[in-house]
């Protein structure tokens, strides 16, 4: 029972810390349908951001309450310079080519990214430990174990993910992003800039893609140049269970899948080490009877 | 207002328009009429910047237009209402009219959107309804609503009456007409030649991705080559 329950407070954090990568891949494919599978790249050079940033720009023993917002900042600004970059010179000129030059593209900017960040940043090609600048201890309830990093994610990223399906329904940006996604041609009819819209949808990803790395960072203390592509194939199967293109189903995928793979870590055949199988069991079950995943529509980024 | 000289727009190896001329003059309902597969359609997308002419010339207000991105088209001034309406579907009546004033910063948004209201009652009524739920003569009216709230200087209507009853086809011809009288050039293209040129200033006859005739509507509804061609 306390086993359960264990296990259920780890994949609830670890489904919220994939749901903020998973944001990523579905506004982005919303958007141009592209499966962008360099986002978990975004993720991963936030998180050595952050790293550099506690380790470089400041003072030892600076408080959480200070260190946080710095490295959470620091994180940001990496992962967006990165997503900039990647859309402005890998997929920006492959706009109206065939669709699998853009993806095939994807997998080439992912390799490149995680080789660049092991051969450059000081000691990557060994896992590091990541700053403990959260450390503040766990919260016992009852015989579980709650640490107050995990505390952290599961508050956060619902947050995030609910400022961006209000930003993504209320704003001006937010209704040109979805103009674009439904019908590309009549928004620029509308004065909507296509390059501008995909840009500010890569923008938006790689935000909750650093606020993402620092919460996962914090929480699991170690970070290596794989964190990327490991996490963002969970995200990316979190973004096609829940339905892409949606918001929600983003979530829903992430917590679904955080949730399998802790318990199937503990109760299934095969145990930790075959964990990740039964999510992706989950996902051909899923989509053998709902191809559009839970909440998928047929059309554009919905909430 | 907007000159077009010597427009030819291919799709890949088919050139759809091959030569187009005509004028659209400040204040005037202006229509192109033809069959289908004329080249209507395309000369309205090359004007409004969705497809790229390979010859001639687009003017605007005195400026060469042709080589400018489609968002930027409608900054200057050239609304396109397009065929089959393209509504955004999944969003509601009111959304789709903010999105026709996307580019407005000004106070007036509200101010136009209940003129909108105004124009077509329904359209209040269903304000915060999916556009997609509407019937075809109120998605029209949406469309045209639309259209409106970016306070064009030029208006492009394509097929505008397509596919609606005829008491409906009246009233979106009247409000045509009536947004021509409140100072908005109109640039239209239709099949049904009787009612546009009827309604038309000026009429041009495009076929085969040429302009073969102009002149005022009542002449060219006159004219014995249109009249054979084009209303039996």
């Amino acid at each position: 029972m306390a086993t359960l329950a264990q296990q259920l407070v780890n994949g609830l954090v670890l489904g919220a810390l994939i749901g903020l990568i998973a944001l990523g891949y579905t506004m982005v494919y919303g958007i141009v349908q592209l499966i962008n599978f360099a986002h978990g790249e975004v993720f991963m050079a936030g998180a050595f951001g952050a790293h550099f940033a506690y380790l470089r720009l400041l003072p030892a023993g600076t408080p959480w309450y200070l260190a946080l917002p710095v490295m959470t900042g620091a994180a940001v600004a990496v992962s967006v310079a990165v997503a900039v970059a990647m859309e402005r010179w890998a997929y920006r000129p492959l706009r109206g080519a065939h669709k699998l030059a853009p993806l095939i593209t994807a997998l080439g900017v992912s390799i490149l990214l995680q080789e660049v960040v092991r051969v450059f940043y000081p000691g990557a090609t060994a896992p590091l430990a990541f700053p403990r600048a959260f450390a503040g201890g766990s919260l016992t309830l009852g015989p579980v174990l709650v640490l107050w990093t995990g505390v952290l994610a599961v508050v956060v990223a619902p947050l995030l993910a609910t400022g961006l399906h209000l930003y993504v329904e209320r704003s001006r940006l937010g209704r040109a992003m979805r103009a674009t996604a439904q019908d590309p041609d009549t928004a620029r009819l509308m004065g909507i800039d296509p390059d501008r819209v995909v840009l500010a949808t890569f923008v938006i990803g790689a935000v909750l893609a650093g606020a993402g790395a620092v919460l996962y960072g914090v929480h699991y203390t170690q970070i290596d140049t794989a964190i990327g592509f490991q996490n963002g194939i969970f995200a990316f199967t979190a973004a096609v269970l829940g339905g892409i293109g949606s918001i929600r189903g983003a979530m829903l995928g992430a917590l679904c899948i955080g949730l399998v793979k802790s318990l199937a870590g503990q109760y299934a055949w095969g145990g930790a080490q075959y964990d990740y199988v039964w999510v992706f069991v989950l996902l051909i079950l899923v989509l053998m009877f709902r191809p559009q995943g839970f909440l998928g529509r047929p059309e554009g980024v919905r909430a | 207002m907007l000159e077009v000289e010597g427009l030819a727009v291919a799709y890949g190896a088919i050139e759809a328009v091959k030569d187009v001329t005509f004028t659209v003059e400040e204040g005037r309902i202006v229509c192109l009429v033809g069959t289908n597969g004329a080249g209507k359609t395309t000369t309205l997308r090359a004007v409004s910047g969705l497809l790229r002419p390979h010859r001639g010339e687009i003017r605007f207000l005195g400026r060469p237009i042709h080589h400018l991105p489609a968002h930027t088209v409608l900054a200057l001034g050239i609304a396109h209402c397009p065929e089959g309406r393209r509504l955004f579907t999944g969003m509601t009546v009111e959304e789709n009219l903010m999105l026709g004033a996307h580019l407005r910063r000004d106070s007036e948004i509200a101010k136009d959107m209940l003129r909108v209201y105004e124009l077509f009652p329904v359209l209040g009524e269903r304000q915060g309804q999916r556009a997609g739920l509407l019937s075809g003569g109120e998605q029209q009216m949406l469309a045209i609503g639309r259209a409106v709230m970016a306070r064009p200087k030029l208006l492009m209507f394509d097929e505008p009456t397509m596919g609606l009853a005829p008491i409906m086809i009246q009233r979106i011809l009247d409000t045509i007409a009536l947004l021509r009288d409140q100072g908005t050039t109109v640039l239209m293209v239709e099949q049904n030649a009787l009612a546009a040129l009827t309604l038309a200033d000026h009429g041009h006859v495009i076929d085969l991705g040429r302009t073969t005739l102009s002149g005022p509507g009542r002449e060219l509804l006159a004219d014995p080559r249109v009249r054979s061609a084009y209303l039996g």
